[in-house]
């Protein structure tokens, strides 16, 4: 397959916190790449400097951000506005060529065209989540980041989400997530990407990352990760002891 | 640009409760204050107790002044409410139905004849510090204005006295001889008379008397325009410096599409980009698809463009009642334009720096009223450092210079508009370099 993302060394600073170590990685059209990591890990912000809403303190990123289509964890929508009208209002800032048309097609691949008059405020989280995302879908970028997509969303939502995903996915689209749901990561993840404290521990697949030396034979992908998670706890205090 | 304007219209549309508000809420608050700047205030409500004799007079020379022409004065001066005893007069204002109770006393006229005592009221009045202060000060100004008005009588009884001893003839007075002879034709009957003496003692003594006759007329006739001067020492001549004299009322016309422009316009632009935030559009916005400039102008210039009808549709009303050129209507948006600007930009920067629409609205409100109020600070009515304090703030936030530009365009008053529109451009370009800064630094 061919690689459509490629970030090279990126590093994030917050004034003496650092939130990204020397990040790189690389993903191919239509592959579904997995981020996970204990919280303040550095999720959302690799997330971020791939979406260009934040720039990194070193390395670089491929693609220019206007290629990757965005939505943060939180639904950024206009709750006055209608479903159409938030679209269209995104289709035209990203200056699609028939924003009509895009927005037809987003409602048609969310299932959302009987509401597409109502208001975003009064529609239920996962209604407003696909929303969210489907405003990132809007430009038809080759590569989507999705901070937490399923975060706060019931299992009928959630299931509903991942189909959007993985039909966008199997359509082409390279999709970057990050999550805390492992059972996610197992059934719709082709790669996954580990971070801790801002760096990179893991990359391959989730069964690379189950069956590593890091999982314990049960195939417990929760339990690999946490055991990968404590090694690297360990090596970091032998670190700090020896220095 | 023009979507993201389109949306915000969209979206003032469907908040028909915040836009009524934006707009009823700093209206009112406008109308107040230009109401309390031009009215006057009203006369005070006042029970009036006289204790007086009825027909009692003052005797000035030969003159009579009726006791009752005081209270007739005072009653001119203040909303009188007649009342028969003192203690009806306590339970009034003990009851908030008057301001306060003056009371006339029976001895009043026995002590204005007198050389020795001087004649005095009581003032009865109730009510917290502030009453009291204001109590005070209303009376003491109704009370100043009859004792002017009651002197003017006894100035006037004073003077009629003085003519009758320097014309003579009949004076009218019960008892008094018939075709007086009057001062002023004394030295000219005693000066016939001495030529007509030999000279020696008697002559010498007549001259001396016609002498004296003659110093004393000359001086009782200037003593009745020394009893003008004491009446009014001091007569006022003003001359106005710099501008045009501007009628209260138009300068309140002034005021309060000022504050009205103001508040639509900071409220509007800060709450409009704080909303942003809020609805977690703005990193969406910021990633290329509209850039920093591009975002705060728009909310500025939506925040102008309404405000800016507002005000208009004020003046315009307002208008129907108080006389306003309207020839001179390019003038009032042509200040009103460069006003609502520089309110933008400083609304965008209150926007940048709060978090959230609430917070934004709250700043934006604390912000503006006391800056506004503090604009209309005169000169003289506090100490000179803190009026040099209070113009130092003026001029760095727009509300003064808007108010100049307005009261320019609408009443020619000064500073020049231009002047007034230079200083609006800078303050605009001032908050919107601030308002990049602060929105930068949220991101």
């Amino acid at each position: 397959m061919s690689e459509v993302l490629c970030a090279r060394g990126l590093c994030k600073s917050y004034g003496e916190v650092q939130a990204l170590i020397d990040v790189s990685f690389q993903a191919s059209a239509g592959e579904l790449v997995a981020i996970v990591g204990p919280n303040g890990a550095g999720k959302t912000t690799l997330l971020s400097i791939l979406a260009g809403t934040q720039r990194p303190t070193s390395g670089s990123v491929n693609l220019d951000a206007k290629l990757v289509g965005w939505a943060p964890q939180q639904p950024a929508l206009y709750s006055k506005l209608s479903v159409a009208e938030n679209l269209e209002l995104f289709a035209r800032l990203e200056r699609v060529t028939d924003p009509g048309a895009a927005v037809a097609r987003m409602l048609e691949q969310t299932g959302l065209q009987r509401r597409r008059e109502e208001q975003v405020g009064r529609l239920s989280g996962g209604n407003r989540q696909r929303v969210n995302v489907a405003i990132g879908l809007i430009s038809d970028p080759p590569v989507l980041a999705l901070d937490e997509p399923t975060a706060a969303l019931d299992p009928a939502q959630r299931e509903r989400m991942w189909g959007f995903i993985c039909r966008r996915s199997q359509a082409g689209t390279t999709v970057v997530f990050s999550t805390h749901n492992l059972g996610e990561v197992q059934r719709h993840a082709t790669r996954t990407l580990v971070l801790s404290q801002g760096r990179l521990l893991f990359d391959g697949t989730p069964a690379q990352l189950r069956d590593s030396d890091a999982g314990d034979g049960s195939g417990d992908l929760e339990r690999a990760l946490l055991r990968l998670l404590e090694r690297d706890e360990a090596a970091r205090a032998q670190e700090a002891a020896g220095a | 640009m023009r979507w993201l304007l389109r949306k915000d219209f969209l979206i003032l549309r469907r908040s028909r409760l915040l836009v009524a508000l934006l707009i009823v809420y700093p209206v009112a608050i406008s109308l107040l204050i230009g109401f309390a700047i031009s009215r006057s205030p009203a006369r005070p409500r006042v029970a009036i107790v006289d204790e007086t004799p009825a027909g009692e007079t003052l005797k000035v020379g030969s003159q009579r002044v009726e006791v009752r022409a005081y209270a007739n004065e005072l009653f001119s001066q203040v909303q009188a409410v007649r009342t028969a005893t003192r203690a009806q007069a306590e339970a009034k204002v003990k009851s908030g139905e008057v301001l306060a109770a003056v009371i006339i006393p029976p001895n009043i006229a026995s002590r204005l004849s007198s050389d020795v005592t001087q004649a005095s009221l009581q003032v009865l009045y109730d009510g917290e510090a502030l009453q009291q202060s204001l109590v005070r000060s209303t009376i003491d100004a109704a009370l100043a204005q009859a004792n002017l008005g009651f002197s003017e009588q006894i100035q006037h009884a004073a003077a009629k006295a003085i003519e009758a001893l320097l014309r003579g003839g009949n004076v009218g007075i019960l008892g008094a001889p018939q075709e007086l002879v009057g001062l002023d034709r004394i030295p000219t009957i005693l000066h016939a008379i001495v030529a007509r003496q030999p000279p020696g003692h008697d002559r010498t003594e007549l001259e001396r008397i016609e002498a004296f006759a003659g110093f004393a007329a000359q001086n009782l006739s200037l003593s009745r325009d020394v009893f003008t001067t004491v009446g009014q020492p001091i007569r006022v001549d003003s001359t106005l410096l710099r501008g045009r004299r501007t009628p209260l009322d138009r300068f309140a016309v002034v005021v309060a599409v000022t504050v009205s422009l103001m508040f639509v316009c900071v409220l509007l632009a800060a709450g409009g980009l704080a909303a942003e935030r809020e609805e977690r559009a703005l990193a969406r916005l910021l990633r290329q698809l509209v850039s920093r400039e591009a975002l705060l102008a728009e909310k500025a210039l939506l925040a102008a463009g309404c405000s800016l009808v507002v005000a208009l549709a004020m003046l315009a009303g307002i208008g129907t009642l108080v006389t306003l050129d309207f020839s001179r209507l390019a003038l009032w948006v042509l200040a009103l334009a460069f006003g609502a600007l520089a309110f933008g930009a400083l609304g965008v920067a209150i926007g940048a720096l709060a978090r959230e629409v609430r917070a934004a609205s709250l700043l934006a409100f604390l912000l503006s009223l006391p800056l506004a109020l503090l604009a209309l600070v005169p000169a003289g009515s506090v100490s000179s450092s803190f009026y040099d304090a209070i113009s130092t703030v003026s001029f760095v936030f727009p509300f003064k210079a808007a108010l100049q530009a307005l009261d320019t365009a609408v009443n020619s008053g000064s500073p020049s508009l231009l002047t007034s529109l230079a200083h609006l451009v800078a303050l605009t370009v001032a908050f919107g370099l601030l308002a990049g800064v602060g929105l930068r630094r949220a991101e």
